[in-house]
């Protein structure tokens, strides 16, 4: 029993490898880098749990919140985005040619909610209450408990996507048709609820409009979070895709570069479309709050930088991409937008929070917050690497290949 | 000795955690010129209000006629601070012997010298402006105690509750530390307690709620001998502020601010200068800060309520279209079979 075990972890876990062999195999300088933030960052954590929040952060009874739910839950949640939008098109609006991002996109969501989730239990003071959201005490007024229910239905929602690739793995033909068949219901609910959760949290900024500056408050903000999630998700694809297939060629035969450039080009034009709607929605909030006197000072400024360097941008280099099908220009594109939606989602969870604060004064994140938050997306990269490099998610299955 | 399990973990994790890694100590604080009431935990307070107005719950006492209110009239303060003495006192936060407290008003340098928030270890406290011709102004904060409270609507697990006597409540039993309440509150009165690694809760004033059941006063309130605090209906305070407001007519700035401020709070200020001058934000609007959230949460609802069912009708669609499509597979596989 003990032998037969160990042989599928072998087989498994460690793909076929001794334990020995399989550590000597992963010595590389990737993995010591990672291994050094790791080092950092649950060190980090391990700080915060024994000494609190206090001594772990610089936040305050003015700043309650900070890098943590700044970083890793609004931008780590938009750009988590991609099983929304792409996931979408493919199962539900039937984009078959797409198909082969299937996989890699229901992953990337599920393992961003999952790691920003745990991300937020160092955020949250008693962490060890957090099921109270679900089954114990109900605040239905609350635009955070919209999104705290949302979360764990959405996190339920990619875990039931997922599913018929780790049964696939597992070889449990069972459980893997039942899942499949389930696949096209869970993408439903699963766009009705990721866009509800996307723009809330954009509506978790509504109650602040004596303290978000004007330039970034907005009655927009639920539909703007919503709109920029959406590019920022297809940038990731973008991002992750070139990388993923850089990185695992090996693990898909038939490679057509050609096609697998088409697609890029084919996300960039709909990063672009939304791009230009962001835009145009940007230019009409600005207009119709009549926010021309905010220009003046640095605020000003850095509104118009985030605006203009990482929105018309890369809507225009992803316009001349799409028109001279230059693939380059879509990837940088891509990376120049999930950059912007970075800042954003900084400027309104840090920046522009309680501007009227003198800059010496304002919240800065310590290095234990950096090195938590690093950290974590450390784990999601070898997390997802892990995944790749067992389970067919690139390739498809030679046993369940005819079922797609 | 007992020895509760929390307690027990809680001990073990300071112990590990002085071991480990020196937090900063109080005297730090002092130092760095922090406040030391923001290094306060395991406030009681707030639990012990939440268990008066529960029981009170259960055995269906009636509301008063109408909630009351506290009016502020910050010509009268003179800086003695008692009521942060007093405060203290009540609610069994750390607290200095009274003397200290009065003679800051006189002292160079003094806690005045620089404006203060409540803490987790301080519910309310006074701060010293100057007026344009240099005399000084004294102003007391605290929760506002809003009729419609930013805090409560934030709240995922509706840990606030306006009361019908007028005080805003915190339940520490159900909250989760999220801190979404201090990010809604517009008057940044929320505190919390982030020096408690493991049972931190947010900390606020009370309006002495466990008094003011018993027939009592505020412990702010009974101490002013500056007849700076007057307590009774909020309806009446309004009409005192404006009495005294028409019948001085030169002392007051013609404003009581609260009276319609997100609208409306239980505690009301009138001043003699205008209020941007002692730090009161006159941009908040009239508008209560939770309307912001449930115009947005209702419309969230209505259009995932309208997008679900052509969804669901497009995925049925495709469903059926791949069966379509499985099965005239199906059948030229057959066919080609049969060639063979």
């Amino acid at each position: 029993m003990v032998k037969n075990n160990s042989s599928w972890f072998r087989e498994k876990i460690l793909m076929g490898r001794t334990f020995g062999e399989f550590i000597k195999d992963n010595i590389t300088i990737g993995n010591i880098i990672a291994l050094i933030i790791l080092i950092f960052g649950i060190y980090a954590m391990i700080y915060r749990l024994i000494c609190g929040l206090g001594p772990s952060t610089n936040l305050s009874d003015d700043y309650p919140w900070g890098f943590w739910i700044g970083f890793d839950i609004l931008v780590g949640i938009a750009l988590a985005a991609p099983g929304l939008t792409v996931g979408t098109a493919i199962h539900l609006f039937g984009i078959k040619e797409y198909h082969h991002f299937a996989r890699p996109v229901i992953l990337s969501s599920l393992l961003g909610y999952v790691f920003a989730v745990f991300a937020l239990m160092f955020d949250l003071g008693r962490y060890y209450r957090v099921f109270y959201l679900i089954g114990w005490s109900w605040g239905f007024e609350s635009i955070l408990f919209l999104i705290g229910w949302h979360f764990f239905l959405y996190i339920n929602i990619s875990l039931i996507e997922f599913a018929p690739v780790l049964f696939e793995w597992l070889d449990i033909k069972k459980a893997r048709d039942f899942f499949a068949k389930l696949t096209i219901w869970a993408t439903i609910f699963g766009v009705i609820i990721a866009g509800g959760h996307q723009s809330a949290l954009g509506g978790l900024y509504l109650v602040t409009p004596s303290k978000l500056h004007p330039l970034w408050y907005s009655a927009l903000l639920p539909p703007f979070f919503l709109i920029s999630a959406i590019f920022g998700g297809i940038s990731i694809v973008i991002i992750e895709g070139t990388i993923t297939h850089k990185a695992f060629k090996h693990q898909i035969k038939d490679f057509d570069e050609e096609d697998f450039n088409r697609k890029l080009i084919g996300l960039g034009k709909a990063a672009a479309c939304a791009l230009y709607i962001y835009l145009i929605l940007k230019l009409l909030d600005f207009a119709h709050y009549e926010k021309w006197h905010y220009m003046k000072g640095f605020y000003g400024f850095w509104y118009l930088v985030e605006l203009i360097a990482f929105v018309l941008v890369p809507a225009l280099m992803f316009t001349s991409a799409v028109r001279n099908r230059l693939v380059w220009l879509v990837k940088l594109g891509a990376v120049l937008t999930a950059l912007g939606v970075i800042i954003n989602r900084l400027n309104v969870s840090l920046f522009a929070y309680k501007w009227y604060v003198p800059f010496s004064q304002k919240y800065y994140p310590a290095w234990t917050e950096i090195a938590l938050s690093a950290g974590v997306v450390t784990m999601l990269i070898l997390t997802y690497r892990f995944v790749l490099n067992r389970m067919p998610v690139l390739y498809e299955h030679p046993k369940y290949k005819s079922e797609h | 000795m007992k020895l509760s399990r929390r307690d027990f973990l809680k001990r073990i994790g300071l112990i590990t955690g002085t071991a480990i890694i020196t937090t900063p100590s109080i005297s730090e604080a002092y130092t760095k010129g922090d406040d030391p009431s923001i290094y306060a935990t395991g406030n009681k307070a707030n639990a012990r209000v939440w268990k008066v107005y529960e029981e009170r719950k259960e055995k269906h006492l009636p509301p008063p006629e109408e909630p009351y209110g506290i009016l502020v009239d910050v010509s009268k303060c003179i800086g003695c601070r008692r009521c942060e003495w007093a405060c203290n006192e009540w609610n069994q936060n750390p607290n200095r012997p009274l003397k200290e407290f009065e003679a800051s008003v006189h002292q160079k340098p003094s806690v005045f010298d620089k404006i203060r928030r409540p803490h987790a270890g301080q519910f309310t406290v006074v701060n010293r402006y100057y007026t344009k011709e240099g005399k000084p102004i004294y102003v007391k904060k605290q929760c506002m105690h809003c009729i419609d409270p930013a805090c409560y609507s934030a709240c995922f697990v509706e840990a606030f509750r306006k009361t019908a006597e007028g005080p805003v409540i915190y339940n520490p039993h159900v909250c989760i530390g999220c801190r979404y309440c201090m990010v809604a509150c517009p008057f940044d009165i929320p505190a919390y307690e982030y020096y408690d690694p493991l049972t931190p809760q947010v900390t606020k004033c009370t309006m002495c709620y466990d008094r003011i059941v018993q027939g009592k006063v505020p412990a702010c309130v009974e101490i002013c001998t500056a007849g700076a605090l007057t307590f009774g209906k909020r309806s009446e305070l309004i009409k005192l502020a404006w009495e005294r407001i028409h019948n001085n007519p030169g002392k007051y700035f013609p404003y009581v601010y609260g009276e319609k401020e997100v609208g409306g709070t239980s505690w009301l200020y009138i001043s003699p200068v205008p209020f941007e001058e002692i730090g009161f934000r006159m941009d908040l609007g009239e508008t209560p800060i939770p309307e912001y959230s449930r115009n947005f949460l209702f419309t969230v609802k209505l259009f995932e309520v309208v997008a679900a069912w052509p969804l669901v009708f497009g995925a049925y669609y495709q469903i059926s279209r791949s069966r379509k499509k499985h099965q005239s597979i199906n059948e030229e596989k057959g066919e080609g079979h049969g060639e063979k």
